[in-house]
């Protein structure tokens, strides 16, 4: 070694206590994500509130829930960046209220797909139904797998206040008639009827008996109504949404 | 050592004494068969977005397959090597058993591979937090956390039992590696669950900030669990294998400070023109460009470690696998900071140039350290002669061919995804549909699949040379390989 081993000086005085070497290591690492992360929280330019923004109704969470389990993310991203191609081709880019609501996040980080941020209303119900049964049957060269399966998977209507308390404790202001109305507001989603009271508590929610299947509610009609959702709330003022050229 | 020949089909009787050899002998073995594990579920995936029939019914799909896949490597076959190597290493820089005895140890092996057990099937099952290579539930990760604390304290505690009055290099980074994953992990995986008898939970984070805590996490799991933990099997092994001392004490210094220190920093390079704000995509940036110093420090210190050693290159394959992984290492942390650069990004991003660049660093550098080490340690911990040196020769050079063929079809591939996105036509429209991209995709996910295919096939000829290695007969044990000094570091 470089150093006296009676009198070390310099680095070894590090390399010779594994508590010092422990302490600073975990001092060193942290600073970047500290000085990263903490502001995030703490500047309200963050997330700039844009009108329209609202809470998922239970449908469309339970929709979202079924994204996340199928590892949908890995394939689409639901970020649209500010450029003249994707803005033309998706729509306005993405800002952060739009995922305000979103635990976790969803952005994704591969584009096997296309882009969903905003594939709300863009296509009918039945074109998404078609889709998901048979992808290859409404886009030839798609190379995503069929999801069919989800027409015979039946919701559990009654059960999913659990989960709006859960999101709510993490910061979704669901409201407790929001949380007392869900199995209600599940059933009026998917079959379109009854449906005052949801669209009083969750504006433009799409209606409809989104797989055809009009006995059952199942993971299609939540998927499909949770796509139909997405990218439809923000309310952006016109003439905004041009992005800017390659940089 | 009469008695511990009786008993020859029992390999614990041929440890060093009061060094805990077997643990390291379980972890080797499960690296092996996690490889093989995790490099056919990359097979699979592959297969499956050349050939989308592939997606079988509810379970065996692309989107449930990939994190089997992305876990199985990195956390399987990559934590049980990291685990195997630094047990092995911490006991003979140290020159004393592992702190906790054999129940530690031996809790450590079982509770990793149970978490293991429990978050892949759980992808299959559609249980998934949906943060990349953070994808296990909440009851999962709770787990980890315990195990990783014992193995933090297995580590730690023989570090401060050491012998030796240095801690050697290797264990920086070993040290570097354990802490910042538990932080990283401990963060990145608040959430609340729905219930305590139930799978599903939600972020205790949203939106932005949920993005900027995950990528801080993803790209901190490259930087410590996948460079940290892999350059200290580098500064152990490459010396060990070249019988030459590290190239530059001074250099390890530095770039160990260095790289930790900025390597924090980099996760919002992963967010470039997304609604994270823009003076966080710019330091993530810039720190991604720093890192590329402290990145070619380790490299540089690694390979000039040969210096007057370079002709072994030419007969030890082993020396070989370890060499060409620290050549990849700079290869990829060269590629990486270009990748971060914000107009560069707007091309790769979303694209399988990023997906190539991944596996220049896991199939050239992380599995290629590993192979290098597994090679050197199998021998030795078994106490056997390894069976065919020709056999390391052929999978040394079919799994450099799979990476050539796998990186260059990405390089192709995303590249031209990117390029195609962009392109206008004469009368300013945007030139091709969504699905034109992906159909022109197709002959280079095939090329890929072979690539994968081809270094599966390496990954089983090293299996096959291990099985083979544990059926020669016990190496006579030989007084003048007591237990070892460290390498000593140029002063």
């Amino acid at each position: 070694m470089a150093t006296n081993a009676e009198n070390p000086t310099g680095h070894a005085i590090i390399e010779r206590s594994t508590t010092l070497l422990f302490v600073l290591t975990l001092l060193v690492v942290l600073i970047g994500g500290l000085v990263e992360i903490v502001p995030l929280f703490k500047l309200e330019t963050t997330v700039q509130p844009v009108p329209g923004m609202r809470p998922y109704s239970p449908l469309e969470q339970i929709g979202r829930n079924v994204y996340t389990r199928e590892g949908c993310y890995t394939c689409h991203s639901q970020q649209i960046r500010p450029f003249r191609d994707e803005v033309e081709r998706y729509g306005h880019y993405s800002v952060a209220a739009e995922s305000m609501y979103d635990h976790p996040f969803l952005w994704g980080s591969k584009r096997t797909g296309p882009d969903l941020a905003r594939v709300g209303s863009k296509y009918s119900n039945a074109w998404h139904l078609a889709h998901m049964e048979d992808p290859r049957s409404v886009v030839p060269v798609s190379i995503m797998p069929a999801y069919a399966f989800l027409k015979d998977r039946d919701i559990d209507v009654e059960g999913f206040g659990a989960h709006m308390r859960a999101l709510r404790a993490v910061g979704v202001p669901y409201s407790p008639d929001m949380i007392a109305q869900v199995a209600a507001d599940i059933r009026a989603q998917a079959s379109g009827e009854d449906a005052e009271g949801l669209l009083a508590r969750y504006p433009k929610a799409r209606l409809g008996d989104f797989d055809g299947q009009p006995g059952r509610i199942t993971e299609m009609d939540a998927l499909i109504a949770y796509l139909q959702v997405l990218g439809t709330l923000a309310e952006f003022p016109a003439g905004r949404v041009t992005g800017s050229g390659q940089p | 050592m009469d008695a511990a020949l009786s008993l020859a089909p029992s390999i614990r009787a041929h440890t060093i004494p009061g060094y805990n050899d077997a643990i390291v002998r379980r972890f080797t073995v499960a690296t092996v068969l996690w490889a093989l594990f995790g490099f056919s579920a990359g097979v699979m995936v592959a297969a499956q977005l050349a050939y989308p029939q592939l997606n079988l019914g509810a379970y065996v799909t692309f989107g449930r397959l990939r994190p089997v896949h992305t876990s199985g490597v990195v956390f399987a076959f990559g934590g049980n090597a990291l685990i195997a190597t630094s047990l092995y290493v911490v006991q003979r820089t140290c020159q004393i058993g592992l702190w906790g005895g054999p129940r530690l140890a031996n809790f450590l092996f079982w509770g990793y591979q149970a978490f293991l057990v429990i978050a892949l099937s759980g992808y299959v099952l559609g249980i998934t937090q949906s943060r990349e290579y953070a994808e296990p539930e909440w009851y999962a990760d709770l787990w980890l956390a315990v195990v990783w604390l014992a193995y933090l304290a297995i580590f730690v505690g023989t570090l401060m039992r050491r012998r030796e009055p240095h801690i050697y290099v290797a264990n920086w980074f070993f040290l570097a590696f354990i802490i910042t994953v538990a932080v990283l992990h401990l963060v990145n995986n608040l959430a609340m669950p729905v219930s305590l008898v139930g799978a599903k939970s939600y972020s205790a984070f949203s939106g932005v900030q949920d993005a900027m805590v995950q990528w801080w996490y993803g790209h901190n799991i490259v930087g410590f669990f996948l460079t940290a933990g892999f350059i200290g099997i580098m500064y152990y092994f490459v010396p060990k294998q070249a019988e030459r001392p590290i190239y530059s004490y001074r250099l390890s210094i530095v770039h160990f400070w260095a790289l930790i220190f900025l390597y924090i920093w980099a996760g919002p390079h992963h967010l470039h023109y997304t609604s994270l704000p823009d003076w966080t995509q710019t330091l993530g940036m810039a720190f991604s460009i720093m890192l590329w110093m402290p990145s070619w420090g380790g490299m540089i210190n690694g390979i000039m470690t040969l210096s007057g050693a370079w002709g072994k290159l030419r007969t030890d394959p082993i020396l070989r696998f370890l060499v060409v992984a620290v050549a990849f290492y700079g290869m990829a942390t060269f590629e990486g900071p270009l990748m971060a650069l914000k107009s560069v990004n707007s091309l790769s991003h979303y694209t399988d140039w990023t997906v190539g660049h991944v596996h220049s660093g896991a199939l050239g550098w992380v599995a290629f350290i590993c192979f290098g080490a597994l090679y050197y340690m199998v021998p030795r911990l078994w106490r056997r002669p390894l069976w065919s040196h020709r056999l390391v020769e052929w999978h040394f050079w079919i799994a450099s061919i799979a990476i050539v063929l796998y990186i260059t079809a990405m390089w192709v591939a995303g590249i031209a995804q990117g390029l195609m996105w962009r392109a206008y036509d004469a009368f300013g429209f945007l030139q091709y549909s969504f699905a034109d991209s992906v159909a022109m995709l197709h002959p280079y996910y095939v090329i890929r699949l072979i690539g994968g295919v081809l270094y599966l096939t390496g990954g089983v000829l090293m299996a096959v040379n291990f099985a083979m290695t544990l059926r020669q007969p016990l190496r006579q044990p030989d007084p003048a390989r007591a237990p070892q000094a460290a390498p000593t570091p140029a002063s």
